[in-house]
Formats: C-alpha cells, structure tokens, sequence
C-alpha cells in the first residue's frame, strides 16, 4: 500500500466515441429512405473504442506522464480525467477541481482575443474583479501584443494556443492536464510555460503531462503510463526504463545515458515520436 | 510476477516482453481493495458526475457574468461581418413586418376585419419572432460551442440561456421599434403599455425553458436542427400572427386550441397591451358589447343551434375567457421552465461527447 493522498483514481475506464458520417453510407437521400423502409440501424455511426479499460492510481506531488503512438488514447483519457468526456463504462474519481490545458482547447474563433480571455476566466469561475486582475498578465504572458484586439481566426496556430494556454494557466487548480500545450510554441515560450508548469505543479496537487517530446517526460514526470490502442501496456515510477523500452518498441536509436546518473549524454538525440 | 502488485524491479522488467497483457498487472501503487470502494473512502467524487440540481443552479448563478458576457459577446461578433454592423437588429425585424405587410395586407388582404392591421401584424411578427428564434438558435448551441465545453467546465445550461438572453436583447429593440411605428400610426399611450414588461417577462421564462429542451434535443439529433425552421413555420401560421383567430372558419375547439397555444397566447398579451382596437374588441370590454350579447343570445334562443354555439359567435365570441389569458401565460412559463431544465440538466454529463 503505496503512502500518500489519492487525487486521480481511475477505475477500468472505457471511452467510446460516437462518429456520424463514418464510410460505408454514402448518405444520400436514396440510401437514407432504404435505411428507414428497411428499419436498419444508421450503418455510418462508427463507435469508436477510444479508451479500453484504463486503471491507475495518481497521488498528490505526482507529475504522471502519458506516452503512447498518435491515437492511443493519450489525450482522451486526459478529457476524461478533466470531466469532460463521459465514460461508457468505470469511472474516473478525483479529489477536487480539473484543468485542461490543450491545444485543442480552442475557445470561440470568431471573437477577439481580449474576449476570449474575459470569456475564458469568467467561464472558470472567477469574478468578475479577479478578471480584471488577472486579464493584463495574461495578455503579456501570451505574448500576443496588440493581436489581442483582433478576432482569434486571425491568429496563427501558435499565437492561438499561447493565449489558450495563458488562460487555462491563469487559475491554479488542484489537478492539471498538460496536453501537447507546449509543442506550438517558440522557444521562448517554451520556457516560460515551463516554468509556469512548474509553478502551477508545486500549487496544484497533480500533474498530466502528454507530451511526444520524451525528453520533456523525462525532466519533468515522476511517473509514466504508457498506452497502447487504449490499453496501458505499462506504468511505473521507472521512467527511464519505460521510455527506453517504448523508443525500441517505435524502432527508435537507444539512447546514451549516463551509467551512474542515468542522464542523457547527447541531449540532441533525434527522437523518434 | 502475476500476484505483485507493486513495481517490480528494473532489473525483472528488462528480460520482460512488453505487451498488452501486463496492463492491469503492473501497476504502480494500486490499492488492495477495489478501486471506486478505495475513491470513495478518500473523498474523491466521480469526474463527469451530473451535480444536483441545488448546486447546479448555485453555479450556474455564479456564471452570471458569464452569460451575460458571452451573450453580448456573441451579439457582437454575429454582425461583424456585415457593414452595416449592429444596425441590422433593427432592420431585420422592420424588413420582417414590412415583407408580412405587404404580403398578407396589401397583396392577399388578409386585413378582412382588423382595424389597424399594421400594427396588429408587426406586434405580432416581432413578438413570434422572439419566440421562434429563441427556438431555432438554441437548437445548435451545443453544437457550435463545442470546443469551449470540450475545454472548459462550467454549467452547460449557461449557453442557450446565452442565446435567448441574446434574442431578448433582440425583442427590446424590436419594440422600441413598435412604439414608434405606433405613435406614427396614431396609437395612444396608455398605462396599459405598462403590461409589456409582464408579458415580456413570462415569454422570456417561457423560451428560456423552451430552449433548454431544444439544445438537448439539437445536441443528441442533428435531425432536429434541420427540422426546426418548419415546425416553427407551421407554428407561426396557427398562431394568429397574421390574422384574428376568432375569424377562422373552423370548429370553436380548435380556435379554443389555437387561442392558448403559448405562441399565440403572448402575441395576444402583448397586443392586449398595446392596441386599443384590441382591447375594445374583447367580449365585455364596452358595457354594449356585454349588452348586444345578451339581446342577441335571449332573441336566438331555440332559434337554431344550442346556447352555446350562439354565445360563442357575434357580439360574444369568447372562446377563450380574456381573462385567462395572463393564467395561461403564467402556466406556460412555469411548465416550460421546469420541464424544460430538468430535461437538460439529466443530460448534463453527456454535452461534448461529439
């Protein structure tokens, strides 16, 4: 019986998704009359069986890393975690709030960035004075400058998910959900959503980080799940291990480490994602 | 290894194959006894879990600067295309009542009967139109807020009550326009004016509950959304938008039936207050009208049809009591509100499954 306080339990999790207009149908008005004459179910609903089964347990002061292929189910279990992805099956257990920093977090396209941010903060739950408070550090944390007056569809890619990540990250919260938040940035920002990671963590109670940047699961994770096709293929506090075993099993170079410390002695070996 | 249930050593695990089939074996720090039992026990709550009603409509009212935002928020950015900006709140419902005008009074003459037709009809374009949007806006707010529910928690019930806040944004506008189409049109101002904002109020309950329902139902079934501009199309041609329903030509059940029909019920709530041809036209409102009827009904007695039938047509056409017209309004509100919430709320875990 491992010592500490349980903030993420979950128990034999399945997700499924739903998707409309998968192949097969070619949904036109001809096939959609059969479907109904003939009293058949819609053949182009695909169930899509994200999440296959997924136990863990994560405590508080853990910093967990998710590793896995595209499509393994990496961010999904994340979504799920959050609260924002029902489960078909088990059930995610947490002890306070979630907070999902995402790429995909996108926010409401069509509107200005500035309104995103007063949109984002009121969503969460804050007042409306500590969004006052909070909305000028955001801003500069983004680093969008004077875009911030512009409708967020004219934003690039990367300006769009640092602001995202600036409003996620403006609240700390007892359990937070790194997904490939850091990949679109520059360098620069890297460092600085870093460093906010880091900060959020010793306030926060637990950390997710999914990340194909092993390095950065490496420097920053206690602990590792590695997931395959929705099933955890294996998890452990040995993150070294797990991750020179998951590079072998991509086909990737091994790689050199340091034999005391257990460091990486090339820092710039190309990794295999 | 099978029985371990702790890590085991770096050393074991090296010579190990990996593989699907260590999941749920090698796991790290995993409790003895079941896991929702050992969740339980420390005070985690279940992620996605629907709260309950009490501290869903309590966090729901922390949000209300954030629906308040969002709707005007929203208000803005769905005119930023056009260049004639936030003007066109105004235009659209003058070019709605002057399409219905031309149309229906001018070209079919429908007018048959209707003293001041023009603002007969434009109190009840606007006031349907209220109604209607609030209907076919909320059936895709799911929808297109997807990304914000997929990011962010907060009550799901706060985006159609976005939207309708939204469309009464809209209505108020509308009737600023009104009243000065009816000062134009030689309409006194009356305290009875006054009764608009009950009215109002009970139609905005009565679309905010209507509007909960319809995002459920435009969330599960992308159907509905497609369906919805003519069921509301229907609704708007039975519901005395265009014409006084006492005149239609059929059985008095069902004018009976389409009188308290909520659509037409606060189209007549606010034509009541507004229009003084409307009012005097109520059965009783002129001590004559009480009287005519009386001679008319004490004359025709055995003359052809029941009682009844008699009491119903010429001077005493009351199908629908006027003074019942506010209980309707009342119900409709309530019921559409209470049903229309829990059915939204019993789905809240289930928004942003996509």
């Amino acid at each position: 019986m491992a010592a500490g306080e349980p903030m993420v339990v979950v128990d034999d999790l399945h997700v499924v998704y739903r998707v409309f207009g998968a192949g097969g149908d070619r949904g036109t008005a001809a096939t959609a009359l059969l479907r109904i004459l003939g009293r058949r179910t819609r053949g182009s609903i695909r169930e899509v069986h994200a999440i296959r089964g997924v136990s863990f347990v994560a405590y508080r002061g853990d910093a967990v890393g998710l590793i896995g292929r595209n499509g393994s189910g990496k961010s999904t279990l994340l979504r799920a975690v959050a609260g924002l992805l029902p489960a078909e099956q088990g059930n995610v257990y947490t002890d306070g709030e979630a907070a999902l920093l995402g790429v995909n977090a996108a926010l409401l396209d069509d509107l200005t960035g500035e309104r995103n941010v007063v949109l984002g903060c009121l969503a969460m739950g804050m007042t409306k004075k500590e969004t006052k408070e909070k909305y000028p550090s955001i801003v500069e944390f983004s680093g969008v400058g004077d875009f911030v007056d512009l409708p967020m569809k004219a934003y690039s890619s990367g300006m769009g998910s640092r602001l995202r990540f600036a409003i996620a990250a403006s609240k700390s919260q007892d359990i937070l959900l790194v997904d490939e938040a850091l990949a679109t940035g520059d360098a620069e920002f890297r460092v600085k959503s870093h460093a906010r990671i880091e900060e959020l963590r010793q306030e926060a109670g637990t950390v997710f980080l999914v990340a194909h940047n092993l390095e950065e699961v490496e420097q920053t994770c206690n602990r590792v799940i590695w997931l395959e096709r929705g099933k955890i293929v294996t998890q452990g506090e040995n993150v070294v291990e797990i991750i020179d075993r998951y590079i072998a099993a991509s086909g990737g170079a091994p790689v050199e480490r340091d034999p005391v410390t257990g460091k990486r002695i090339h820092a710039r070996v190309p990794l295999k994602a | 290894m099978s029985n371990d249930r702790r890590l085991s050593a770096p050393g074991r695990l090296a010579d190990e194959e990996h593989g699907a089939e260590d999941a749920g074996v090698l796991t790290a720090y995993m409790p003895d006894e079941p896991l929702a039992e050992f969740a339980l026990a420390h005070g985690l709550r279940v992620a996605a879990e629907r709260p309950p009603i009490g501290r869903y409509l309590k966090s729901l009212w922390l949000r209300g600067h954030f629906i308040m935002a969002f709707a005007t928020a929203r208000n803005i950015a769905m005119y930023t295309e056009a260049r004639l900006g936030q003007l066109w709140q105004v235009l659209t419902p003058l070019l709605n009542a002057g399409v219905y005008f031309l149309v229906f009074g001018e070209l079919l003459h429908i007018s048959r009967g209707i003293p001041n037709y023009l603002d007969f009809l434009v109190t009840g374009v606007f006031v349907f139109n209220f109604t209607s949007r609030a209907f076919i806006t909320t059936s895709t707010v799911i929808t297109e807020s997807l990304p914000l529910i997929r990011a962010l928690r907060f009550p799901r019930a706060a985006l159609p009550l976005a939207y309708v806040i939204i469309e009464l944004e809209q209505m108020l506008l509308s009737i600023v326009v009104l009243a000065v189409i009816l000062v134009l049109t030689g309409e006194p101002i009356t305290w009875y004016w006054l009764l608009v904002i009950p009215a109002l109020l009970l139609q905005t309950i009565f679309c905010v509950g209507c509007g909960l329902a319809t995002a459920r139902l435009g969330a599960n079934v992308n159907d509905f959304s497609q369906l919805l501009p003519f069921l509301t199309r229907t609704w708007l041609y039975v519901s005395g938008v265009l014409f006084q329903i006492t005149t239609l030509d059929i059985s008095r059940k069902y004018v009976a039936l389409l009188q308290i029909n909520p659509a037409a019920i606060y189209i007549t709530l606010m034509r009541e207050a507004l229009l003084t041809t409307q009012r005097e036209s109520e059965p009783g409102a002129k001590p004559y009208n009480a009287h005519l009827c009386h001679v008319w009904a004490t004359l025709g007695k055995g003359a052809k049809g029941t009682l009844q039938e008699q009491l119903d047509s010429g001077y005493c056409h009351v199908i629908t009591n006027p003074d019942h017209y506010w209980f309707y309004g009342i119900a409709w509100a309530v019921l559409a509100l209470v049903v229309g919430f829990y059915f939204f709320w019993r789905a809240e875990a289930q928004y942003g499954r996509g």
